[in-house]
């Protein structure tokens, strides 16, 4: 008889969804940003983001081989992690450096604090941050061939390798750095993704179609997106000096990482407030820093420090924000 | 002489500064950008413990209980101007790179605290060798950190350079979020191979507390060493007995 009953704890009652459908979701839909990359930047581009896979899931799987804990291959958590981390590296960046930040991130920042779900930062930011501290030239050196190394290489190899922005005859500076300086850039190049930059930051209606098919499948909601996107653009409507020009705003908003940080990074599970109250404020600190960081700080970037910084407060929002449960009064 | 070495073995190994009491953290993690100023920084903060400690047990019965703080700061606030004026005359360059951290050694809390723990309690001869251990102790975590920070950043050892050319060194070790990452990692080492304690025993035996800190702000841990050493203590008794 007693062999009959199933006894298990709670919850007894769920969704039916598994990590490894939202990891597939995620990955799926980063598809489109990084498909636009390894257009714009070439093979180097793809080289980049498989060597970075390759190096965050066998990484994983090497760790919990060598700690004698399950491996679950079909998580994809690492290989959501590996394609962060491309996508937030310059194409030209040497191919080693995605292998060291892939090690960085799975090794010390996933699992050295317990694994898929005890991170206390998000591995992809906290390596892309590792790998700017350390390798401050390379990481942002967007530049590509002069036009003299253009004519003199072969152009079906070269178009191959380097891309569409090479021969677009796009800049090595990113468009946030260039509105920092004061020079101009053209709105429709930044939407569709004609710029310089990080192989998966460039293309913002590639992010949002991603970002749709996220909506769309439930894995994430607009709360953290909208408060950080809305706050963004109060605080440099208030403090960045051009007052409520669209242009203006228009290029921070599609410039840069913000997007990618918005939608891909802020949003995730582990490192983002699960109080619906909470998501909010926590939306509008990386708002605040972010702009913090673009307009005062020394960089045009700030995306990736404020989302990393903001992950350390998580644990204070949630118990700031907690919600009273169904029939529980507001004191007890 | 056995209770000497047992403080020299004490400060290294068994209460070592660095790692495992966690003291004097300000310089281990401001001054560990290479293993020279780390070593330094370690020596000289030596010279001055061993100094206030012999000071302070030779007047330790002299000194008010009341007002023993001011007095064993003023001590080492003394031997700290010392050493710092002995510095400045013969070794300008250590003197140039440690900076601000010679003053601040006066509110190094090892010193503090092994004056207070030890030398005012103790005889001069042991409370010697006590700071001179405890000195080693944080001299050679300083080092180990220094070394590790020094090879992965900046591709050095004692400021020569190792690393074949084509090494490209990982800047962020002499950042500051390295000196955390160095010194976490090898304070999770040293918990790993160390002697059993408190918190560091198999989770077979019965004492364990299972090692979750977040949960019990060190209340268990001081319960189960004293549990601990009455167990000892019945054992060493038990055998006493069965000798007779």
């Amino acid at each position: 008889m007693k062999e009959k009953f199933h006894v298990s704890s709670s919850p007894h009652i769920h969704s039916g969804v598994t990590t490894s459908e939202i990891m597939r979701d995620v990955a799926i839909a980063l598809m489109p940003a990084s498909v636009m990359g390894v257009y714009q930047f070439g093979f180097q581009a793809f080289l980049v983001l498989l060597v970075s896979v390759t190096t965050c899931v066998i990484t994983e799987y090497l760790y919990e081989y060598f700690m004698k804990k399950p491996y679950h291959p079909y998580e994809c958590s690492a290989l959501v992690t590996g394609l962060l981390i491309g996508m937030n590296l310059p194409a030209s960046i040497p191919l080693w450096m995605p292998v060291v930040g892939g090690i960085f991130a799975i090794l010390v920042v996933k699992q050295l604090y317990g694994g898929l779900g005890q991170n206390i930062m998000n591995p992809a930011l906290a390596a892309r941050c590792f790998l700017l501290i350390c390798f401050t030239g390379q990481m942002t050196n967007f530049s590509i061939l002069t036009p003299s190394e253009y004519e003199a290489s072969n152009r079906g190899t070269y178009l191959f390798y380097h891309g569409a922005a090479a021969v677009d005859g796009i800049t090595g500076a990113t468009p946030l750095a260039a509105v920092k300086t004061g020079e101009s850039v053209q709105l429709f190049d930044l939407f569709w993704g004609f710029t310089g930059g990080v192989i998966g930051e460039t293309s913002v209606i590639m992010i949002l179609i991603g970002a749709v098919y996220m909506l769309y499948r439930k894995v994430i909601n607009l709360r953290i997106p909208l408060a950080y996107l809305l706050s963004f653009v109060l605080f440099l409507m208030l403090f960045g000096g051009h007052g409520a020009d669209p242009t203006y705003l228009a290029i921070q908003l599609c410039g840069g990482g913000l997007m990618l940080g918005a939608f891909f990074m802020a949003t995730d599970y582990t490192t983002s407030p699960i109080t619906p109250n909470g998501q909010i404020v926590f939306g509008i600190c990386l708002g605040i820093l972010t702009g913090i960081f673009r307009i005062f700080g020394k960089s045009a970037e700030g995306v990736s420090y404020a989302i990393i910084f903001c992950n350390l407060l998580v644990p204070v929002i949630e118990k700031v924000t907690m919600p009273t449960a169904f029939g529980r009064g507001r004191k007890g | 002489m056995n209770k000497c070495m047992e403080r020299l073995y004490n400060g290294i190994i068994k209460e070592n500064p660095t790692f495992v009491l966690m003291l004097g953290m300000c310089p281990t993690l401001a001054l560990t950008t290479n293993a020279v100023d780390a070593m330094g920084m370690g020596l000289t903060t030596t010279v001055v413990l061993v100094m206030s400690n012999f000071l302070i047990s030779l007047l330790r019965k002299l000194i008010p209980e009341k007002v023993r703080i001011p007095a064993f700061i003023v001590i080492v606030a003394s031997f700290v101007t010392i050493v710092k004026m002995l510095l400045e005359a013969y070794l300008w360059e250590l003197n140039q790179s440690l900076g601000i951290y010679i003053p601040l050694i006066v509110v190094n809390c090892i010193i503090l605290g092994r004056a207070e723990s030890y030398a005012s309690k103790n005889p001069v001869a042991p409370s010697i060798f006590d700071g001179l251990g405890m000195g080693l102790g944080f001299t050679i975590g300083l080092t180990v950190i220094g070394l590790f920070r020094e090879l992965i950043g900046s591709g050095t050892l004692f400021k020569v350079a190792v690393m074949p050319d084509s090494y490209e060194p990982l800047k962020i070790f002499v950042n500051p979020p390295g000196a955390f990452l160095v010194l976490a990692i090898l304070t999770a080492f040293q918990n790993k191979f160390k002697l059993k304690s408190a918190t560091n025993v198999t989770q077979q035996e019965p004492l364990a507390c299972g090692g979750n800190c977040a949960s019990c702000l060190g209340t268990t841990c001081t319960e189960n060493h004293e549990k601990i050493e009455l167990a000892k203590q019945e054992a060493k008794n038990k055998k006493g007995e069965d000798g007779k």
